[in-house]
């Protein structure tokens, strides 16, 4: 059995559970559509496991893809590819999904669409982690994109609202620019396929032809359309300036919907750079990377200082999310100055680069889950406060609760022993070697997020016990469920990152061996 | 009356009066006798033009002439008919007050 | 006890740590009876470990390493190392450690949260031992950090007191800024020497070849690139050890339970700093005049000078103390750089064990006199509490350099090689000065604590000052504060010679020689002067603490003032740097509102006013015209369907006009 059965069940139970949920769901009580949404997501997150069986066991004849004909006209197929860095993500989104799912009870009356908006939003997700050509994944991406709207506005708030329409036209116009780069490639080269594109000879010039371009320059082009792809990513991820719609979303989705935002959704935007912007427009990114690396210098810098200036929670975890994906940026566009022959040249220091970003993507994704859905518990406890200012001394009435909080806090903040230092360290280790002031100056967003990260346990949980919470409820047994393993995961990575070096290793030689030899 | 010109001036004279007759006078049958009047002119164009033309002794003008009088005499059957039967319907001679067939 | 075992020692203490976090709040005692035995466990370790070291007759350095993940086709690798400098920390942080967790058994009888304390006291002791035994800067990393946040557990251990979560706050934010220094550091280090192990068979980085080509190679300015690199490790080292400019959060880690600030800010964590520029010490040697080691004798010698004179305004009793570690920490640095790490270290491990008895001693004064801990309410213990007032005394002496006590001998070798600098004479200067100081402030305090009347209300009459778990521990700090200085006498210097692994001979030569004879002249005149000047000036019958104010503040009020406020550095610090962070803070906050958010929109707008033109075209020009035109057309049919009148005389008019017209046009055509 190849991949491709079990993951075209993981795309296709998702959607059709949630259509059946939202078909019928609506005289069901709360608790029995999250339950059916549970057990899909259950069903979805043990075929998963079951691919890490069979990757473990065969390796890679396991998880290289197959793909059947489907629009041939297009030259489009169908198809599934899963690598160590796919599988990692996968493995994200299956843990974070049922996470999300947990607490969808508490939505009253519309919770059969919101449990059909996140299974879909889960097919659309796992899609957009295996699909090898442009189609088919553009397909994917964009069906994300609907049922996060949705999600977004779920309150039904006037502000919720706006922020859901910010989220949509500008994370839109964002996959218009890549929809436009890649007709102009389909146009010239004929297929959609993203290996065939990066290892398309002079590919530029032949885009040039086949439009009929003669007046601009085979570089302007490429750079034209690098950017338009580029801009796809800079918006989902966010890359500073592109970020500015990241708080507002984050500060009115939903709690589980913002954990899925911020876990699930950048990485999608990421992994769409190193997956397909990069190997196809190396030479542009080449030539672009001093100035990217400054970007992304000042995305880890500023928005670790926008967070600090933060009272409302949730807006603080949105900065902190934008400046520990800074980090990504700052590993892949530092490891790109050094160019085709560089990364030739000192391969190992290129690929513990872009394994940190490995890492960084998958403990990012739990941590930055585990804190925004305690910030929803919290929520939810105290009546929809989440200003920093109006706790203090919660550690005495929910010691385990505060505990666990702290322990993700100090997570986030890179503490060596817990998952993100791992990340953090390659990454920084790996770009020093390529370029020295940009992990320099990312330095102070590291010292920044733990100014951050102590200042909120210090108001929220330290101080004389504000007397107004004195009531509340600690961890339950539901909230168990999810913070157990998290926390599990957060010191298995930080102890022994090797279970998840294992597979994002492979990932990142045959990326990096992609990169240096593309034409 | 010796040379074409003349009688080219006479018909277009007589032209003219039937035209303005035609156009001017209201009554049905004044409107009719201008349009004799402007075929008579004609037919005397056609005399005039057969008598000082190149070949006096072919009839043709002449046959032209008796053709266009028994087609004006036609007419003016019908057309006399017509007001006839107009007065029978609407008791009015006067062209001015005809004017149902209009847009 | 060989290398591979020597993971045992910091597992011990760490596997307590993990037993303790499982069992509920009221286990009090097994909680202190596991953190205590394993500590004492560790000891044993420890003393196994450093018998090894002693195995063979020369100097031996064994490591043990193993892959800890692979990234590429390399791997990484960490492990632990055995040798002199090793043995020596482990034995100096289990055995104070031990003791000091004795101590807090009694101390902490009556707190509800012991369990938790002794938790997190245990975590802190294994990752100091854990950062003691690395093989590996990466290691060495992660366990510093670890011990920062086992130092932020503790010192806001008490999180109510919003004094002691903003403490503890303060602690790790200052100390992180020194650790990023570090990191960067540790990663240059990385890039270029391509290895973090220290010793692995000669290619590890703190080994010949390594340390050679980081020498040679010079980056701007002509700064050889391993002074770079060491230059941040010290920035970090400066953190941790709490020399100025980033000590400020040292005298407000206070607010921890004492044996806390015993344990972690006298004896091990602010001594890590210094071990760890001991143990990068080939790196900081690599080339001559090495700028890095000039940059740890200023820093430290300007610290000693600075926080001696600040500890003469304290009032608090702690706080004193707390003035007096970073003053010390100040002359290790100063022994580092200027005679290595031999004689840091050797003022290390004298320091670690008075600087404990002074803090538990300190401890046992404030529990008894009801938490009370400004010394200007205290007094008169002498005769209320005599052996804490004994063991007190010989801390104190140590600490101010009285003849023969281990702190003479430590402070010697530091005299010794800060007076044979070659840069400059002004270390060994400020050395002096500091250590007159040093006598003259913990003088003071002592007066003020133990003679003269008592001041304090609260005196607990119960507490038991004999107590077998309050008073081994003193008794032993004690033993050390004295007898430890014998290792290093310039006579038999068995200490040096046993960390630099050459045989120690005992020459009294060396000892009577003019040099030393004078050094020795020097600091007895120091520490015995600077006692009497200060008994002078504070003793009972000169000065009624309850009455008046302290003579420096009588007599030099405005100096008294700046010193009593450490001359105003922490409110430096809060406007310049806090202020400074908050307002970029608010200022990327203001940029994302008003200008990023803006841009946005201001494109939305730029959109929306495309999308209003095309419709305001489609709608007036395409709609509207075409209805105009339809209209026209319709009016025009209108029009033209009038002109059929129904006249027939109209008609007859058209048809002549339209006649004249087309003759008119064929003539014009003809005539064409």
């Amino acid at each position: 059995m190849t991949v491709f059965e079990p993951i075209l069940f993981m795309m296709l139970a998702p959607l059709a559970g949630g259509a059946f949920l939202w078909r019928f769901g609506r005289e069901w009580s709360p608790e029995r559509i999250a339950g059916i949404g549970l057990g899909i997501a259950g069903l979805v997150l043990l075929t998963g496991a079951s691919l890490s069986v069979g990757a473990l066991r065969d390796g890679a004849a396991f998880l290289t893809g197959s793909s059947v004909p489907w629009i041939t006209t297009l030259n489009v197929r169908f198809g599934v590819t899963v690598d160590g860095l796919s599988l990692v993500m996968i493995w994200l989104t299956v843990l974070l999904i049922p996470a999300a799912l947990l607490t969808a009870s508490e939505t009253g009356d519309r919770t059969h669409r919101f449990v059909a908006l996140i299974l879909f939003l889960e097919a659309g997700l796992i899609g957009v982690f295996v699909s090898p050509s442009f189609f088919q994944w553009f397909l994917f991406w964009e069906l994300c994109l609907i049922p996060a709207y949705f999600l977004v506005r779920f309150s039904g708030s006037a502000s919720a609202n706006r922020a859901a329409r910010q989220f949509l036209l500008y994370t839109l116009a964002g996959s218009v620019g890549l929809l436009l780069s890649f007709m102009a490639l389909f146009a010239a080269v004929g297929t959609f396929d993203f290996i065939e594109l990066a290892q398309t000879e002079d590919l530029m010039s032949r885009v040039a032809e086949g439009l009929g371009w003669e007046t601009v320059s085979t570089g302007t082009l490429g750079l034209i359309l690098f950017a338009l792809a580029f801009l796809g990513v800079a918006v989902k991820v966010p890359l500073y300036p592109f970020h500015t719609w990241l708080p507002d979303t984050y500060a009115e989705a939903p709690a589980s919907v913002s954990m899925l935002l911020t876990g699930l959704m950048s990485k999608m935007g990421f992994y769409a750079l190193l997956r397909i912007v990069l190997p196809i427009f190396t030479d542009q990114i080449v030539q672009l990377a001093v100035w990217l690396l400054g970007l992304a210098v000042v995305s880890v810098v500023a928005s670790a200082l926008a967070a600090l200036a933060q009272t409302d929670l949730r807006r603080v975890f949105a900065y902190s999310s934008i400046n520990h994906l800074g980090h990504c940026f700052l590993g892949v566009f530092a490891v790109m100055t050094a160019g085709k022959a560089g990364l030739t040249a000192s391969v190992n220091e290129a690929v513990t680069a872009f394994d940190g970003i490995g890492l960084q993507m998958f403990n990012h994704g739990v941590i930055a889950g585990l804190l925004f859905f305690l910030t929803g518990r919290l929520e939810n406890r105290t009546g929809g406060e989440r200003d920093l200012r109006s706790f203090g001394g919660l550690r005495c009435f929910v010691p385990r609760f505060a505990t666990t909080m702290t322990i993700a806090l100090f997570a986030s903040l890179g503490l060596p022993g817990l998952s993100a230092f791992m990340g953090e360290f390659l990454i920084f280790k790996g770009s020093f070697f390529f370029v020295g002031w940009a992990p320099a100056l990312a330095v102070l967003g590291l010292l920044l997020t733990a100014v951050i990260a102590l200042e909120i346990v210090r108001r929220v949980f330290a101080g004389p016990p504000n007397q107004r919470w004195q009531d509340l409820p600690d961890l339950s047994r539901k909230e168990y469920c999810v913070v157990v393993p998290a926390l599990l995961l957060l010191f298995l990575g930080g102890i022994w990152p090797q279970w998840l070096l294992e597979f994002i290793n492979g990932a990142s030689l045959d990326l990096i061996s992609l990169l240096s030899v593309a034409p | 009356m010796d040379s074409l010109s003349d009688y080219l001036l006479l018909s277009a004279l007589l032209f003219s009066l039937g035209l303005c007759v035609t156009l001017v006078r209201r009554h049905a049958i004044l409107v009719l006798i201008g349009i004799e009047l402007m075929l008579n002119a004609a037919n005397l164009n056609f005399i005039a033009f057969w008598r000082f033309g190149p070949n006096p002794e072919a009839l043709d003008g002449l046959l032209f002439v008796l053709f266009s009088l028994a087609v004006a005499a036609a007419e003016a059957a019908v057309g006399l008919a017509l007001i006839l039967a107009v007065y029978r319907r609407y008791s009015v001679t006067d062209v001015e007050n005809i004017d149902e067939l209009k847009g | 006890m060989a290398v591979e075992w020597l993971w045992l020692i910091p597992a011990l203490p760490l596997l307590a740590a993990g037993v303790l976090t499982l069992l509920p709040t009221t286990a009090g005692r097994a909680a202190s009876f596991v953190a205590t035995g394993s500590m004492f466990l560790s000891f044993v370790f420890s003393g196994l470990a450093w018998l090894t070291t002693l195995d063979q007759g020369e100097f031996s350095r064994t490591t043990f390493d193993f892959v800890w993940f692979k990234t590429g086709t390399a791997a990484l690798k960490i492990g632990w190392v055995l040798d002199p400098l090793t043995a020596v920390m482990l034995l100096t942080v289990s055995l104070v450690g031990s003791l000091i967790f004795l101590f807090s058994v009694g101390y902490l009888a009556r707190e509800e949260r012991r369990v938790t304390f002794f938790a997190h006291l245990s975590f802190f002791a294994a990752a100091m031992l854990g950062l003691v035994i690395a093989n590996n800067l990466l290691l060495l990393f992660v366990c510093w950090e670890l011990v920062g946040l086992a130092s932020w557990l503790l010192i806001g251990f008490w999180f109510r007191k919003p004094e002691a979560a903003a403490a503890a706050r303060k602690a790790f934010v200052v100390t992180h800024i020194g650790d990023m220094g570090f990191f960067v550091g540790m990663i240059w280090l990385a890039s270029v020497a391509g290895t973090l192990q220290f010793f692995d068979a000669g290619a590890g980085c703190l080994e010949e070849t390594v340390v050679h080509s980081l020498g040679a190679a010079t980056i701007l300015g002509g700064l050889a690139l391993s002074t770079v690199i060491t230059l941040l490790v010290l920035w970090g080292a400066m953190g941790k050890s709490g020399q100025v400019p980033l000590h400020v959060w040292l005298p407000d880690a206070m607010e921890g339970p004492t044996p806390v600030s015993a344990l972690i800010h006298a004896a091990a964590m602010v001594a890590a700093g210094v071990y760890l520029l001991a143990r990068l010490f080939p790196l900081l040697d690599a080339v001559p005049d090495s700028g890095s080691l000039v940059a740890v004798t200023w820093v430290g010698s300007l610290t000693a000078f600075f926080a001696a004179l600040v500890a003469l305004g304290q009032t608090d009793l702690k706080r004193i103390l707390a003035w007096s570690t970073i003053s010390q920490l100040g002359y290790m640095m100063l022994g580092l750089g200027t005679g290595g790490p031999a004689v840091a270290m050797f003022h290390l491990v004298t320091h670690a064990f008075f600087k404990a008895l002074l803090f538990l001693g300190a401890g046992s004064v404030i529990q008894a006199c009801g938490h009370e801990q400004d010394i200007r309410r205290l007094g008169g213990l002498r005769r209320r509490m005599p052996f804490t007032f004994g063991v007190y005394a010989i801390g104190m002496l140590a600490l101010a350099g009285f003849p023969f006590l281990s702190g003479f001998w430590s402070k010697e070798a530091i005299f010794h090689s800060a007076q044979v600098w070659e840069v400059s004479r002004i270390p060994f200067v400020l050395a002096v000065a500091g250590a007159l100081l040093t006598a003259v402030y913990m003088t003071r305090q002592m007066v003020y604590v133990f003679f003269g009347e008592h001041r304090n209300s609260s005196f607990q009459k119960s507490f038991s000052e004999r107590a077998v778990v309050t008073a081994v521990p003193l008794a032993a700090l004690a033993c050390g504060a004295i007898t430890l200085g014998f290792l290093g006498t310039q006579a038999f210097p068995l200490f040096q010679e046993y960390l630099e692994g050459e045989t120690a001979v005992l020459a009294w030569g060396d000892l009577i020689g003019w040099g030393s004879l004078g050094l020795i002249a020097l600091s007895t005149l120091l520490s015995v002067g600077g006692m009497a000047l200060a008994w002078g000036i504070y003793r009972p019958s000169q000065f009624d603490p309850a009455r008046q104010q302290d003579p420096l503040n009588r007599w030099f009020p405005r100096i008294f003032r700046w010193l009593e406020n450490q001359f105003f550095l922490d409110e430096w610090y809060r406007q310049t740097v806090v202020r400074g962070t908050c307002l970029a803070g608010r200022g990327a906050e203001v940029l994302d509102r008003l200008i990023w958010g803006p841009v946005v929109r201001l494109c939305a707008a730029l959109v929306q006013t495309v999308a209003w033109c095309s419709r305001l075209a489609d709608e007036q020009l395409v709609n509207r015209g075409f209805d105009r035109v339809c209209r026209a057309v319709r009016q025009g049919a209108a029009w033209c369907s009038e002109r059929q009148n129904g006249r027939v005389q109209t008609y007859i008019k058209y048809v002549g006009a339209s006649l004249a017209l087309v003759v008119w046009v064929l003539i014009l055509i003809d005539r064409s």
